[in-house]
């Protein structure tokens, strides 16, 4: 892995327009390499357009956005192709194939793009399949067999299928109960320190943001209106940031890490 | 990592007791062959030693390849040791080494023996009486829901009913006028070679007209509608069913059967005849252009023996019959809809089901109407 370039994704000037309606103007943006990062920010403020644009389902009307030093902007098919199997996206609702099982989605991508025999493709994606936390059984279920949380686990699986360099995560713990959504804090970080995977995740988790990212950006106006660990940006005074930090859910996510501090102290005393 | 650059992954063996491992151990590296020791390689009973330190790049397809390789040579006897791996790929090669060895009793795909012949036979007969009965549960509930709404003439939706009536009629004319009227051409210029032979001419009239008001009009009508509108009602009302449509209609306290089945219902009992009259006239148009143009009947004769060869039951035959293919094809769509679980496979599958199924059974019906219409001499 190239150790020289640390940012991964470069955002810069991006403006986004849908008709009369503006959802980025001149917005800049970076990820670095390794790093935990999450977006937030209210409803309609631009996150998703944000990671379209960023995994090339979308284009934005002007700026310039590099992923893993590739200027999306004009990029080729070849070079798409090849930056698409660097990535992994893990959709709000999984994305699943309705026709094919869980084993089967998640070998999908080793299917197309690697000539690897279908035997080991088999065990390889059973074995991202038990990564991920689901049971045995799921592997020969259908997705629509699947609870809402398996079915999000198994959508990692494939994104993760590969081995990317770059995950992307919609709302990874939307849906989920607290329980499983434990399991989703502890599994990001789990990637990130295996695989040295950088994350980006959009989320509304209080505790996912406060237990495992390493920086977050808050859109609000079109804009980044502040970057930063959650510590940091608790600390800033902007009226789109405040509502993430007032309230009671916030305060308790708050309180729960500082918990887990001393208790990862304690274990490790 | 770029694709070109990617060396794939070897292995050589320089000595009895060593392996040295090179190139990119990764998914793409790896090829379509797993490489491994040559044959000539025997290590049994032997400490082998696994050099690691050409792995430019490993990654847990490869990891998981390795940990395969080493697990193999420890079953054949041999002690194995892995030098000179970078730190990282100790790390990932650890966390595969943990999982191979957690899910060794994981359960083998249930892969089951394949089904007999006649276990498919049985399966696909009690599926289809299964289906069967279903469809006729449906009809029933419809029939309950349609008489239901007769006599409480204030629940019945007026709206959608129009709506209907225009997507499944009124935007259906062109095609089924089109289609009739060629048809109206093929049925008389295949008659007209046989009639000229007798020099009975003027009889296309009598050919035209009796097939195409008695048969053919109604029947082509139905089989564009089924087509048309009867896979429309499958795939929307299937959609709705995946994404949890249906069950929100059901909890927010409207019924589904009298939101979405009955005005497709009424709208289609409607348009059948309607469409079925305009079928007959372009199809007879159709034969009377082709009659003029092979057999040198001109348009006034034409007329002339059509109403004197065909009677007014011919044409309420045919259109007696449009309301009841009207009825399947409009059933069938719709119970196919509701069956649709899943996801959009399933909406697919359902759809394609629905119009084979309405067109079969249109046929069906009309072929009983052929046999008790000779039997009541009509």
């Amino acid at each position: 892995m190239n150790k020289t370039n640390d940012t991964v994704i470069e955002i810069s000037q991006v403006s986004t327009r849908f008709g009369d309606h503006v959802v980025h103007d001149g917005l800049d943006l970076e990820v670095r390499r390794s790093e935990i990062f999450a977006l937030i920010g209210g409803s309609g403020s631009g996150k998703s357009t944000l990671l379209r644009e960023m995994i090339l389902l979308q284009r934005p009307d002007s700026g310039s956005i590099r992923v893993l030093g590739v200027d999306l902007q004009e990029i080729t098919y070849d070079a798409a192709l090849e930056l698409r199997q660097r990535w992994g996206v893990m959709f709000q609702h999984g994305g699943l194939f309705g026709s094919l099982t869980v084993t089967e989605n998640v070998g999908l991508p080793l299917r197309e793009h690697t000539q690897l025999d279908d035997a080991l493709i088999d065990e390889l994606a059973g074995w991202k399949i038990a990564m991920t936390g689901l049971k045995p059984e799921a592997a020969n279920q259908y997705p629509s067999e699947l609870s809402g949380g398996m079915m999000k686990r198994a959508s990692l699986a494939r994104a993760l299928a590969l081995d990317p360099e770059l995950l992307f995560l919609d709302e990874p713990t939307a849906g989920l109960d607290p329980d499983s959504a434990a399991g989703v804090d502890e599994l990001v970080r789990k990637l990130r320190d295996l695989f040295g995977l950088t994350i980006v995740m959009i989320t509304h988790d209080l505790d996912l943001l406060w237990q495992v990212t390493d920086r977050v950006a808050v859109l609000a106006g079109g804009k980044v209106q502040g970057v930063g660990s959650m510590a940091e940006l608790a600390e800033m005074d902007h009226p789109a940031i405040r509502p993430f930090f007032e309230g009671p859910r916030s305060r308790a996510a708050q309180a729960r890490k500082i918990n887990n501090k001393i208790m990862i102290k304690n274990k490790y005393l | 990592m770029d694709s070109s650059s990617v060396a794939s992954a070897a292995t050589a063996d320089p000595t009895p007791q060593g392996l040295t491992l090179s190139g990119s151990w990764t998914a793409r590296g790896l090829g379509a062959g797993t490489p491994g020791p040559g044959a000539s390689f025997r290590s049994a009973e032997s400490v082998l030693i696994i050099d690691g330190s050409r792995v430019t790049a490993l990654d847990t397809a490869g990891a998981w390849v390795l940990q395969t390789l080493q697990q193999r040579l420890r079953d054949e006897g041999s002690h194995v040791e892995m030098r000179g791996l970078r730190p990282e790929f100790a790390r990932l090669l650890e966390a595969v080494e943990q999982q191979a060895t957690s899910s060794k009793e994981r359960p083998s795909a249930a892969a089951g023996a394949p089904a007999s012949t006649l276990e498919n036979l049985g399966r696909s007969v009690a599926t289809a009486w299964e289906q069967a009965f279903a469809l006729l549960g449906f009809v029933g509930e419809t029939a309950a829901a349609l008489a239901g709404s007769i006599a409480h003439p204030r629940r019945i939706r007026w709206r959608p009913i129009l709506y209907n009536i225009r997507s499944a009629g009124f935007d259906a004319l062109p095609i089924v006028g089109l289609l009739s009227f060629l048809l109206g051409i093929v049925v008389a210029y295949q008659g007209a070679d046989q009639l000229r032979q007798y020099g009975a001419n003027i009889f296309v009239a009598d050919l035209v007209g009796l097939s195409m008001l008695r048969e053919f009009a109604p029947l082509i009508t139905a089989i564009i509608i089924a087509g048309r509108s009867g896979s429309a009602y499958a795939a929307q009302i299937g959609t709705m069913a995946v994404t949890e449509e249906i069950d929100a209609m059901r909890t927010l306290g409207i019924t589904p059967m009298d939101l979405l089945v009955l005005p497709k219902i009424i709208a289609l009992l409607i348009v059948m005849p309607l469409l079925t009259v305009f079928a007959d006239v372009l199809g007879v148009f159709g034969g009377m252009i082709m009659a003029q143009a092979q057999l040198g009947v001109g348009f006034a004769d034409f007329l002339d023996r059509f109403v004197k060869a065909v009677s007014v039951t011919a044409l309420m035959i045919g259109i007696g019959k449009a309301p009841v293919f009207a009825f399947i094809i409009a059933v069938v769509g719709c119970f196919q809809g509701f069956r649709t679980k899943g996801g959009a496979d399933s909406v697919g599958r359902h759809t394609t089901r629905s119009v084979v199924q309405s067109i079969f059974l249109v046929i069906v019906a009309d072929a009983l109407f052929s046999i008790a219409f000779s039997a009541l001499d009509l």
